[in-house]
Parts: structure tokens; C-alpha cells; sequence
């Protein structure tokens, strides 16, 4: 179960991870990126291992646990 | 500032305030803070078990169980710090700054338990630049002990910024140990924090007063006063339009209306604001809720910070609610883009909708942002003011349908029964 985490401290609004991850982060108003939380479908764990890469300010992450519990 | 005459106490037995500010004073009547001897383990044994059987929740917010915040601490190691939060940022709240005028030993006896607990070597006590008072209060205290060697952990005072966020407890360790004060991102809150290398467990002062009377009493005295699953008494701060303003000490599950009633309201309620800015509005049909987590999360409100303010019939809860929204957005720390661009933008809509210059748009963007906004900072700033603004769109639901089809408010512009720290920002033209 992986789900991703957006460090709101390091996000500089980029937008690259919405880009090459629609399906799990949207933007707000303002650019900076929606993520729900929920485990993301193994199909889409690439995807979202190479936004984290994408991300200039590394504010991506990639969690094993639900962050907080 | 509060004075003497600010306090009400009906406690009988257990009670935080009325205890004697001067060392001597302190030790004549409670005697010394029951610290380790020679067995450490069997007194940490004892010391840890007496407050978890007292269900002392921490006094600075959150709530969070404060024998379990010693357990986590115990187990990041010793040679830690013991922060003493004082910084009382939320401008409707007193009663830190009136315990550390009127009992300071009381507060730092506790630290100093919690300190021999955890195997901290040093409690830092933080007092915001500019509370001259507080800072003198303290400052003698100090030194009285030090003369009568009551301070085995090192105790300093120390003066972070005086801003609303300064006091999240991540800010607070952050600026003690870099300068920086600045909320961290902590996915994961239960990791314990540092300061260097070395753990630090940061308490409300409020919190390490109970600490200090629990440790001498036994869990018996706290829990005799309070509900049950919420026990013990608090220390709530009123104000607003009331006659008597100042700090209360209530039990747990008192009704809001018993508490707000101690400060002799000026006249009919609108609303209560309940656990200060980041609380929420709570109106007449819930007035009579006990002042407890449990019933007040039933509707919609915590205790927060210890702070009820009555909202008169004078001015208008959706100009109020605005004021603060402006007041809580000029408050971000600036980090996290959730907070800095969504919070002013609540708070102009809200101003709109309290100006009654809506457009078609309005009540569903402002919808909208509050989703957005929630839950999407490193600490809880953000948040609150979403709660806060929610709570007044449930409350003020008449208002809100009102200033929608743009009905003339007769209160719009009603001057501000809320306390700021700088003059109320004016949400009228």
C-alpha cells in the first residue's frame, strides 16, 4: 500500500507531479497539488515514483504507511 | 493583563488557581514537588501511573493524553529538554500569563517532574518578547528556587516572537534550537521532537500546573472534580460582551453558558466563540453543551485553548467571523501555499459575504476553499480557521441566508466585541 505525500513546505506550486500523475493529484486554485490520501492502484505506483522524481523541490514522496497513524 | 481580581474560583478540594505566588508562600502550603529521591525507577513507575490514572489531557489544544506525550518522550532518550509553553498566542486567552504571574512554582514543578521523568536535564520556559509582567514573574521565580535549590533540571527563560503560530510546539522547539521560528512538516506525529540531538517534550504551562497538583494529590483529587472521561478542571478565559472579563477555573463538563455566565454577560447571547480563533461558533440551541472533547466535538467545537467569548447582540457574527478570518490569514507563517494564498481568500469572501456584496459565485467558492484549504498545511494554522469559518456559516445560517440576497444588516457594522492584538481589521468600507 503506497500512498503519496506533498511536503506543503518544500511545494513551490511546480505542478509537474499533476501533470504526470492525473489520476491521483489534482491542483487547487492556486496551483499547488491535491492529493486524497488513499493507497494508489499498483498500476499507477510508477507514474507516481517518476513524479516524485519530477519534482523540482522534492516535495513528493512516496509513503509505505499511512502518514500520522 | 490579568490581575488578581480577574479570577473566579468556586473550586472546593482540588483548584489551580489561589495558590500563593512566592516560594516560601508555595512550599508552606503544598509542600516540595514530590521529586526522586533514591529509587528513580520506582518513582517514575509511580509518578507516570498516577497521571495516567488521573486522565490529564494537555490544556494547550490538541487535548493529547498527557501521560502518553511522557511515554513517548521517556523513549527518545535522555539529556532532553522540558519546554514550558507560555507563548499563549491566541489573543483571547489569558490564563498562562495569569498562572505564571500568580503561580509560577506551581508550573514549574511540574516541568521539573516531568523533566526527572524523562531524564531531561533542562526546562526552558517560553514567554513571548514583550510580556514584561509574565517575564518578571517568572524570572523571580527562578531565582528563588535556584537560592532553595528546588531546580535540580536547569531552568531558563526565554522570549520567542510574539506571533500567533510562534507557539505551535514544532515553531517553539525549531526556535529554541535554530532561531527559526517556523512549524515543521511532521507526517508523523508521533516521532518525538528535538532540539540538537536531543528530545524535547514541550507542555502547556497550564498542563505542568495540573502535573504539579496531580503529583501531590494523587489522580484521586484531580478526578473528583470534571466528568469522568474528561476529568479535572480548566482554566477558560472570558470575554467579549460580558461585565466581568478574566480567567475562570471551570470544571470539565460545566455548561458553556454556566462558564460564560461567571464573566455576567451584558445582555442576551448571540453565539458563543468557543476554544479561541481557530475554534468554532457555537449558538443558543448548544449553549447548555458541556465544556468537555466529547460534547463539544458533537457540536462542531473543541476546547481548544481554553477561551469562550460572548457574542453580544451588537454587531453582526459573519463581521466578527470575517475579522477574525482576516486577522488568522495575516497570521500564516508563510510556508505552505494552502495557507498563504487559500486563508486571505476565505478570508475576502467571507468579508463579501459579511458586506453583503455577494455575487452569484460566492457561497459555493467559498465552499470550495474551505475543502481545499483543510488539512493541507505542516501544522494545524490553516485548519482552524476553516473550522472557525464553517462554524459561522452553521450559526449564523440565518445571517448568511440574509446577506445572500443582500437584506440591509442592520449589525453589519457593529464595533468588534473580539480581542486583537493590533486594531480590529476593518472588513467594511
Amino acid at each position: 500500500m503506497i500512498r503519496i505525500l506533498v511536503d506543503p513546505v518544500a511545494c513551490d506550486a511546480y505542478g509537474y507531479c499533476a501533470e504526470l500523475l492525473p489520476e491521483a493529484v489534482s491542483l487547487d486554485e492556486w496551483g499547488y497539488p491535491i492529493v486524497d490520501g488513499a493507497p494508489l492502484p499498483a498500476e499507477l505506483v510508477d507514474a507516481a515514483r517518476r513524479a516524485a522524481r519530477a519534482c523540482p523541490r522534492r516535495a513528493i514522496t512516496l509513503r509505505k504507511r499511512n502518514p500520522g497513524h | 493583563m490579568p490581575s488578581a481580581g480577574d479570577t473566579v474560583s468556586t473550586a472546593r478540594g482540588y483548584r489551580l488557581l489561589g495558590h500563593p505566588s512566592d516560594l516560601p508562600g508555595h512550599l508552606a502550603a503544598l509542600g516540595p514537588a514530590p521529586l526522586p529521591s533514591r529509587d528513580w525507577s520506582r518513582w517514575r513507575e509511580e509518578f507516570v501511573s498516577a497521571l495516567e490514572a488521573s486522565g490529564l489531557g494537555g490544556r494547550g489544544g490538541a487535548g493529547f493524553p498527557a501521560a502518553v506525550k511522557l511515554a513517548a518522550a521517556h523513549g527518545a532518550g535522555g539529556g532532553g529538554t522540558v519546554v514550558v509553553n507560555a507563548m499563549e498566542g491566541e489573543p483571547a486567552s489569558d490564563k498562562d500569563k495569569l498562572l505564571l504571574v500568580a503561580s509560577p512554582h506551581l508550573v514549574l514543578d511540574g516541568a521539573q517532574l516531568v523533566a526527572a521523568a524523562s531524564g531531561a536535564d533542562r526546562v526552558i520556559v517560553c514567554v513571548p518578547a514583550g510580556r514584561a509582567r509574565v517575564a518578571a514573574a517568572v524570572s523571580h521565580a527562578m531565582e528563588e528556587r535556584l537560592a532553595a535549590r528546588c531546580a535540580p533540571a536547569s531552568e531558563t527563560l526565554v522570549h520567542p516572537p510574539e506571533r500567533f503560530v510562534a507557539g505551535e510546539e514544532s515553531a517553539l522547539v525549531r526556535w529554541i534550537g535554530t532561531g527559526q521560528s517556523l512549524p515543521s512538516f511532521r507526517p508523523d506525529k508521533g516521532v518525538s521532537l528535538q532540539i540538537g540531538r536531543k528530545g524535547a517534550l514541550v507542555h502547556n504551562a497550564e498542563t505542568l500546573a495540573h502535573v504539579a497538583l496531580i503529583a501531590r494529590t494523587g489522580p484521586e483529587a484531580f478526578r473528583a472534580r470534571g466528568l469522568d472521561e474528561d476529568p479535572g478542571t480548566s482554566l477558560v478565559t472570558v470575554s467579549g460582551a460580558v461585565e466581568q472579563p478574566g480567567v475562570v477555573e471551570a470544571d470539565r463538563g460545566t455548561p458553556l453558558i454556566e462558564i460564560a455566565n461567571r464573566a455576567v454577560p451584558l445582555g442576551p447571547s448571540q453565539a458563543l466563540l468557543v476554544g479561541g480563533y481557530g475554534g468554532a461558533w457555537v449558538g443558543p440551541d448548544h449553549f447548555t453543551t458541556p465544556y468537555a472533547s466529547l460534547p463539544l466535538r458533537a457540536v462542531g467545537a473543541t476546547a481548544g485553548v481554553g477561551v469562550i467569548v460572548v457574542l453580544g447582540q451588537g454587531v453582526c457574527g459573519l463581521t466578527e467571523t470575517a475579522r477574525v478570518a482576516q486577522y488568522l490569514a495575516g497570521q500564516s507563517a508563510g510556508q505552505c501555499g494552502p495557507c498563504v494564498y487559500g486563508l486571505p481568500a476565505i478570508a475576502h469572501d467571507v468579508a463579501r459575504l459579511a458586506r453583503g456584496q455577494v455575487d452569484a459565485g460566492l457561497a459555493a467558492r467559498l465552499e470550495r476553499r474551505l475543502g481545499q484549504v483543510e488539512g493541507r498545511g505542516a501544522c494545524r494554522h490553516p485548519d482552524g480557521a476553516v473550522h472557525l469559518v464553517r462554524s459561522a456559516l452553521r450559526v449564523f445560517a440565518a445571517d448568511v441566508h440574509a446577506h445572500l440576497r443582500r437584506t440591509p444588516c442592520a449589525r453589519r457594522d457593529g464595533p468588534t466585541q473580539l480581542r486583537f492584538p493590533v486594531a480590529a481589521p476593518g472588513v467594511t468600507r
